[in-house]
């Protein structure tokens, strides 16, 4: 009895997270279904125009092909940095675990804004280019300058999780393969490699889904052109105010998301990842 | 970076780190820092675009900014509904937290998860969701609208901040001071507030930190009359293109650092005074 009581007791401080939960978002979301599956009456329509609209699937192609490449990018530059975190000083892996982090909590709008300067017609890197022969290369408004943006942003999410995948590999194993005879690309790749993909998997779920929903960057560094599925989302809000079609292209992404989310996780907890990831904290010691 | 690793470590001579991979990190250590760096000359500008080199040197975008009633309105609407979230969500989150760490079972387990999800979401989805039943509610624009969107957000980060803090915590403090004779209430507040302090007030950090940086809801519930700091920004480099944006962006910059530098002092120095006690 007294045990049911304390039970009871116990939910009830979870009664405003949840609250705030269903209110803000569940709501909402589950009003979003409604609309998009009703005419008023049961429909598909909605989802049916997302095929045949000629627009919707080029650009969710667009956005998986951005995605992917952003995933690529953060894995190449990810991995080497994770590897010499493992391999430095405490206090120099301290530095560098600041140093990843700086990106993740630089105000949203000033790191984009310091990329169009960067990237725009005329700034730094059109006169690097220049410098080395290239004319006119101009990335503000193109889908490359995203990807390169995102990918800054991103290599927290891949750094993170290899870097807790790496340091538990034990090394000694790397210089059994070198005491054997292997040369050291052989015992990377037959030795190390293999032992560090738990962690590879979990930063590559993460980077890949986590880039499907960009907004700010696409918006202010890409072109309309070019645009990715969730400027297609606003667009179709605020421009068209078509709700219903809207709504089904947001069940879309939203679904993508998840099932990636759930299948990340049986990879690698990716959801709490996401929270440690967020709130990590450099550590000094 | 390479001199006090080869001079301090000597075993590395057997298993050195290869130099490419020591330039490898410089890159992407410069490809984290430098381009943010950029805004920073650019708040100096005396251009009237944002054209890069500044043609010369200049206080005016910050004047701009200190004194323009559009500015400085953007930048208390943010502080108002960045410190109401974080009260809102710290206090959520806390609560959620605390009962969550005292069950172990799959319920408890499904309810963490899912109050994760606004984090895994992706912000443009949860966004027009949220506006087109805001637009019902008669919410956006207000106060009220704002806080109660970036809340939802805000409480994930509280959770995982102060789940983190109660990591140490040993339940059996709260059944002795149940055996003593302290109620529920009396327990949480002498003796679990204490212990998780950092982690409330971490948890606080974060709130107000995601709250006065989100640009994507806020784009979506803004309104002639109010409209947050980000917004203003996002609405300078898409619409007016205003340079003062620069001196914004290098003020957030330096904001967030501090900010963000400040819980490393906190635990430095509650760490050290914790440490004579035995």
């Amino acid at each position: 009895m007294s045990s049911n009581k304390i039970r009871w007791s116990s939910w009830l401080p979870l009664v405003p997270a949840l609250a705030l939960l269903a209110g803000i978002l569940l709501v909402p979301l589950g009003k979003t279904f409604i609309r998009s599956v009703s005419n008023p009456g049961l429909t598909l329509a909605n989802y049916e125009h997302l095929f045949t609209d000629g627009v919707t699937m080029t650009v969710l192609g667009r956005t998986a092909l951005t995605a992917a490449t952003v995933t690529i990018a953060a894995l190449v530059l990810g991995y080497p940095y994770a590897y010499l975190m493992t391999r430095v000083s405490p206090r120099t892996r301290g530095i560098l675990l600041v140093v990843v982090l700086i990106p993740f909590w630089t105000s949203v709008m000033a790191r984009n804004f310091a990329w169009i300067i960067i990237l725009q017609d005329g700034g730094p890197v059109q006169s690097a280019f220049a410098l080395l022969g290239f004319d006119d290369v101009v990335l503000y408004g193109t889908n490359a300058g995203v990807t390169i943006a995102m990918t800054q942003v991103m290599l927290p999410f891949m750094v993170l999780p290899l870097f807790s995948t790496l340091g538990s590999i034990d090394r000694k194993l790397l210089l059994a393969a070198r005491g054997l005879g292997s040369s050291p690309t052989a015992a990377f790749w037959k030795v190390f490699w293999p032992l560090s993909r738990g962690g590879v998997m979990a930063g590559v779920m993460l980077v890949f889904t986590l880039s499907l929903g960009f907004y700010v960057t696409p918006a202010l560094l890409g072109s309309p052109q070019q645009s990715l599925v969730a400027q297609l989302l606003a667009q179709r809000t605020t421009l068209l105010l078509d709700f219903a079609a809207a709504g089904a292209l947001g069940m879309v992404v939203l679904v993508i998301t998840l099932v990636l989310v759930v299948w990340a996780n049986r990879v690698g907890g990716t959801v709490s990842a996401i929270g440690v990831v967020a709130t990590s904290q450099p550590k000094d010691r | 970076m390479s001199s006090p690793t080869r001079t301090r470590r000597r075993p590395d001579t057997v298993d050195p780190i290869p130099w490419w991979l020591k330039v490898v990190g410089g890159l992407v250590i410069a490809f984290f820092i430098l381009p943010t760096l950029f805004v920073i000359p650019m708040s100096f500008s005396s251009a009237t675009t944002f054209q890069f080199p500044p043609p010369g040197f200049s206080w005016r975008l910050y004047e701009n900014f200190f004194t323009n009633p559009i500015w400085l309105d953007s930048l208390g609407n943010s502080f108002l509904v960045a410190s109401l979230t974080a009260v809102l969500a710290t206090t959520i989150g806390t609560a959620a937290a605390v009962s969550l760490s005292r069950m172990d079972n799959r319920a408890a387990r499904l309810v963490r998860t899912v109050l994760m999800v606004p984090i895994v979401s992706p912000a443009i989805v949860v966004a027009v969701a949220v506006y087109i039943s805001f637009l019902g509610w008669r919410l956006t624009g207000t106060v009220t609208g704002y806080v109660l969107a970036h809340t939802a957000i805000a409480v994930p980060y509280v959770l995982v901040s102060v789940t983190g803090a109660l990591g140490g915590f040993d339940q059996r403090l709260l059944k002795a001071s149940a055996s003593l004779g302290a109620s529920p209430l009396t327990s949480f507040v002498r003796v679990t507030m204490p212990l998780i302090s950092r982690g409330v007030l971490t948890g606080a950090i974060f709130a107000f930190i995601v709250s006065f940086d989100e640009v994507v809801i806020a784009l979506f519930l803004r309104s002639p009359l109010f409209q947050t700091m980000p917004v203003q920004m996002y609405n300078s480099v898409t619409v007016e293109i205003d340079p003062t944006i620069s001196a914004a962006s290098s003020l957030m910059v330096v904001a967030v650092t501090i900010i963000f530098i400040l819980p490393q002092l906190l635990r430095g120095r509650a760490g050290r005074r914790q440490e004579p006690r035995p």
